[in-house]
């Protein structure tokens, strides 16, 4: 089965100092083994893809901030599951050591 | 090779010797001439396996450390290897015609303005893509690494000289010495050097000679660097360390003289990073708290409550102890968007330190109200003092303005000849004060204290320099106000002796260098420093100085 159509979910910024290095490399790491490719952005405006973490730090997200997760069209469907994980990474604070088990 | 090849002098640095393989530093690699691109598929092909290359051996570092190091190994490791990298250096070879060399330039660029314009955690990471940068150029050119080499094994660091990015990534546990071709007694190699505690020479043109895994003998203390010593020379400068290693932990506590003279012993702070080292060191406070770390490399100044955090956690590691805070030294070589004026032709000589202030003193203002509110919560001993005073006037605003913010103790650096000159109005306009011999040997000669061809003129043993140290020490205890050294000067044990034979009652200098001092001060009398002061002070020239003395001493 394929998604039918674009799958998007919201999800608030949840590391102290925000999207920076750290953080957004352990969250790359989880959207590269993720069974589809996912892009994140601030929604509304243009998305970049969520397993470079260049781009990723590029968006220069702060904490708290709400940002969109979006799996294309056509997609597997088991990739949903994918995109809520992602969702709820990025709500946890990366930034403590130890949370995030590797 | 012949004789007068093995062996190299300069300038040395600290008081140890030590003996090992010759690792280099390579220079980072100027970006060649644009070409015009025949076959674009080649030179993209060679960007990828350059960022490959880089991302592989980042990664291997990576795997050898651990910890918050290996985090930012495989960090960059994953930048390096960021698809978005790669494809925008295609972009620009096959839109724009770009070389291999060029497109990879713009491509990191690209990226490092973007973390640049996000600013905070971001932008420190700006620094990893300039690396990833040099580092592929290199790949692409074929020519070794930059950056401090890793060979694998305990090393004797050869550089043109080192930034302070460098120092800051320097690992004492593999470097046993440091030579450099360029770079004087005050250079940022010879800072470093003293603070880790390494044996240093530095301004040794003959280096430029040395290269990988040629055995070297660095000697500080006699400033050579001896290639492919005998056996019997690297075992004579072992047991010389080890009786120097002995001498320097036989002494404890407070800095006194072999007939109890007290001289304080204390150790100079350049940021919160060094503050654990500096809190456990056998010293009796901090003698220069540099706090120009609190505003560089940012937009604005710093607010009142974060300048306060910082100040709290200085003076909780020092409870009980003396903390003497130097205000913003900004201008010169330390420039600031909001204070410093972008067109000075000449900076050493223009609006820096105090003059800042009186530029701008709500920022003088700012800091003074944060260093005392920190004071009031904690129980440190906290004097603040003034950088770059060149008038009586000035110290008297400074302290003023110190004491209306409840700070009791407010003090001068005494920097420039004219306040050496004047020190007993100096003295008479504050409660301290503390040569800053660095600044002082670059006024006084003037010359650039960065420049290594001009060592001789910046040697901290010139008896002019001497001259006004003197005249300063006399003119406090004719006051009775207490004068401190806080320069490079004070970390050399043999100088330190003169320097108590002058008249100063305090030491400061990097936490390493503090032992030996405090060893050599415990071996001479009080009337035995003022003898060698006056072999010194009445000696010719700095070299005649120094052989003198250390002739005396039996070094």
């Amino acid at each position: 089965m394929t998604l039918p159509a674009t799958v998007t979910v919201r999800t608030t910024v949840g590391s102290a100092s925000g999207l920076h290095a750290r953080p957004a490399s352990l969250f790359v790491q989880a959207a590269v083994r993720a069974a589809a490719p996912v892009r994140i952005g601030r929604p509304g405006e243009a998305a970049v893809d969520a397993r470079s973490l260049l781009s990723v730090m590029s968006l220069a997200a702060r904490h708290g901030e709400e940002l969109e997760l979006t799996l294309a069209e056509g997609a597997e469907d088991g990739a949903r599951a994918a995109l809520d994980e992602l969702a709820a990474l990025l709500r946890q604070d990366l930034d403590a050591a130890g949370q995030v088990a590797r | 090779m012949s004789p007068a090849e093995t062996l190299l002098s300069g300038i040395g640095v600290g008081t140890g010797s030590a003996s090992g393989p010759v690792a280099r530093m390579a220079p980072v690699p100027a970006l060649p001439a644009p070409r015009a691109v025949a076959d674009p598929e080649a030179e993209t092909a060679a960007v990828r396996a350059a960022l490959a290359a880089v991302a592989a051996e980042l990664s291997t570092r990576a795997a050898r450390v651990t910890g918050a190091a290996a985090e930012v190994l495989a960090a960059q490791a994953m930048m390096a290897e960021d698809p978005a990298l790669a494809d925008t250096a295609v972009v620009a070879v096959r839109d724009d015609g770009l070389d291999a060399p060029h497109a990879l330039d713009r491509a990191c660029a690209t990226f490092r303005q973007s973390l640049l314009a996000a600013g905070g955690y971001f932008a420190e990471r700006a620094a990893d893509l300039a690396d990833i940068r040099d580092r592929a150029l290199c790949h692409l050119l074929g020519v070794p690494a930059p950056g401090l080499p890793d060979p694998g094994h305990p090393h004797v660091l050869v550089a043109e000289e080192l930034a302070p990015a460098d120092t800051a990534l320097l690992d004492p546990a593999r470097v046993l010495a440091v030579v450099t071709e360029r770079g004087g007694p005050t250079s940022h190699t010879a800072i470093l050097a003293k603070a880790l505690g390494l044996p240093a020479v530095v301004g040794c043109a003959g280096a430029a000679g040395l290269t990988d895994g040629r055995p070297v003998l660095v000697d500080a203390a006699a400033g050579s660097v001896e290639l492919t010593p005998s056996d019997d020379a690297v075992a004579r400068a072992q047991e010389r360390e080890r009786a120097r290693l002995a001498r320097a932990s036989a002494a404890h506590g407070p800095g006194r003289t072999a007939d109890g003279h007290p001289v304080a012993l204390l150790v100079n702070l350049g940021g919160l990073a060094e503050l654990d080292g500096a809190a456990a060191a056998d010293a009796e406070g901090v003698g220069l708290f540099r706090t120009e770390f609190l505003y560089l490399d940012r937009a604005e100044a710093p607010s009142f409550e974060e300048q306060r955090a910082a100040y709290r956690r200085v003076f909780t590691a020092f409870a009980g102890r003396r903390v003497v805070v130097r205000t913003l030294d900004a201008g010169a070589d330390k420039p600031l968007p909001f204070v410093s004026s972008a067109d000075e032709e000449n900076p050493a000589l223009g609006i820096r330190g105090l003059r800042t202030a009186r530029r701008a003193p709500e920022l003088l203002d700012t800091q003074l109200a944060a260093i005392a509110a920190a004071a009031r919560e904690l129980d440190a001993d906290v004097r603040v003092m003034a950088p770059m005073v060149a008038l009586p006037a000035e110290a008297a605003w400074f302290a003023g303005r110190a004491r209306s913010h409840g700070l009791a103790s407010a003090g001068s650096m005494v920097e420039v000849p004219a306040a050496a000159l004047r020190a007993e109005e100096l003295a008479a306009a504050c409660d301290f004060l503390s040569i800053g011999t660095n600044d002082l040997a670059q006024y006084t000669f003037a010359a650039d204290r960065g420049l290594g061809e001009l060592a001789e003129l910046l040697d901290p043993w010139q008896p002019a320099l001497l001259s006004l140290v003197a005249a300063t020490a006399r003119a406090g205890a004719a006051a009775g106000k207490p004068v401190g050294v806080c320069g490079e000067a004070a970390a050399d044990p043999e100088l330190a002796l003169v320097l108590v034979g002058l008249g100063i009652t305090s030491l400061s200098a990097a936490p390493a260098c503090l032992p030996e001092v405090r060893a050599a001060l415990t071996a001479h009398t009080r009337a035995r420093c003022e003898d060698l002061a006056a072999l010194a002070l009445n000696a010719p020239d700095a070299t005649t100085a120094r052989d003198l003395v250390r002739e005396r001493v039996g070094g």
